[in-house]
């Protein structure tokens, strides 16, 4: 049978191409022209060529932080993935504990980013923070603000906290939607708990799985505001991701040229790993 | 109506670039409009591409082998441009 194309439907997308014109075309067209300029304000422009890209490809400061932003991801997928895959096998499946258990996985979701950032940053504290002042008290030498280690494991508890929820409802909804039928069949066969996971359970999540890594791999990768309002970036620049040592470029330096040298490689680095996993994605939905 | 649009520090060669982006946009509509449906197909990446695809993984490509060079290389990018459209090239014929 032939389609009806209807091409009035064109119409009804340009309000959102209009939107995305003004918001994402615009702004990149400008960072752009940016980054192969030099401005010292006044929107007095010079030519500077391919001067900030080189020197950005050959900046330790720029691949420092790129390590940092890529072994922090590795961390928070490493613990949030089967962190959230365990607290969803065992949320109940029925009764009121159902509800009360998804408000609560929600209310870490639900606080903005700076809020989650304050939180934590009063909790570490070792004069008023509840954690920070324990610690010590306990005997544990734990400062934020001068050791590095302590920043690092504040900034990943902090995003273990506020993030494995979204882990753990994506699972959930994979999990609650495998029939009865499948575990009546398992406990006929004999199957031990185990077998039951690998079998049934994860191959049933795997698709929400996928989404969760891709979702949490991005969103790590760009985290800004958390570690920004903790630690700042530091001590040193020992938590100086690429979003924040980008901002420090662009609106502490003023340096709109190379910070939009950096924005693009960034841009790049991340449209790249996100066709990667929406390809692996779409290709996974395609086999099945 | 003055539209001032100074703040975009519009330049020769970026303008040229971003014609040329919205140029291929128009030449691969064309394409579509001449022979509809995006020729998929299974290349040496063992997953269905359609040219659309084969677009943005030439232009992506493009982009890196640029910063390749001139991090490893220098600052004359004409031979990245020709390595760079010998990719799109083989990106086209065999993805």
């Amino acid at each position: 049978m032939d389609k009806t194309w209807n091409n009035k439907a064109w119409f009804l997308v340009l309000p959102v191409l209009v939107l995305v014109a003004f918001t994402a075309v615009i702004p990149l067209m400008t960072v752009v022209n940016y980054s192969v300029q030099d401005t010292f304000g006044n929107n007095v422009f010079t030519w500077a060529g391919t001067e900030w890209f080189e020197e950005l490809l050959s900046s330790s400061r720029f691949w420092e932080a790129m390590v940092r932003n890529l072994i922090f991801s590795f961390i928070i997928l490493a613990i949030e993935v089967p962190l959230g895959i365990f607290i969803a096998l065992n949320m109940p499946k029925k009764g009121w504990g159902v509800p009360m258990c998804l408000v609560l996985m929600s209310l870490p979701l639900l606080i903005p980013w700076n809020v989650v950032g304050t939180i934590w940053q009063v909790f570490g504290r070792n004069d008023i923070g509840l954690l920070g002042y324990y610690l010590n008290a306990i005997g544990i030498d734990y400062n934020y603000v001068q050791d590095p280690f302590d920043a690092w494991v504040t900034i990943i508890v902090m995003d273990v906290w506020h993030w494995t929820s979204l882990v753990v409802l994506l699972c959930y909804a994979g999990l609650v939607s495998i029939p009865d039928a499948f575990y009546q069949a398992a406990k006929i066969d004999g199957a031990s708990r185990w077998a039951v996971f690998r079998y049934i359970q994860l191959p049933k999540m795997q698709r929400v799985l996928l989404i969760a890594v891709l979702l949490r791999f991005m969103d790590s990768f760009m985290i800004y505001t958390e570690p920004f309002v903790v630690t700042g970036g530091g001590p040193g620049n020992s938590t100086t991701f690429l979003s924040i040592d980008l901002v420090k470029t662009a609106l502490g330096q003023f340096d709109l040229g190379p910070a939009a040298a950096m924005s693009l490689v960034y841009f790049l680095i991340i449209l790249l790993l996100s066709w990667v996993f929406y390809t692996v994605m779409t290709n996974y939905d395609a086999e099945r | 109506m003055n539209l001032d649009l100074s703040w975009m520090a519009w330049t020769w060669p970026t303008a040229a670039f971003f014609v040329t982006v919205l140029l291929l946009l128009c030449g691969m509509a064309a394409w579509e409009y001449a022979s509809p449906g995006g020729n998929p197909r299974v290349g040496i990446l063992r997953f269905e591409t359609t040219r659309g695809d084969r677009l943005f993984l030439s232009l992506l490509g493009s982009a890196f082998i640029h910063l390749a060079w001139l991090g490893l290389v220098g600052s004359n990018l004409w031979w990245a441009l020709a390595l760079s459209v010998v990719y799109a090239v083989g990106v086209f014929r065999y993805v």
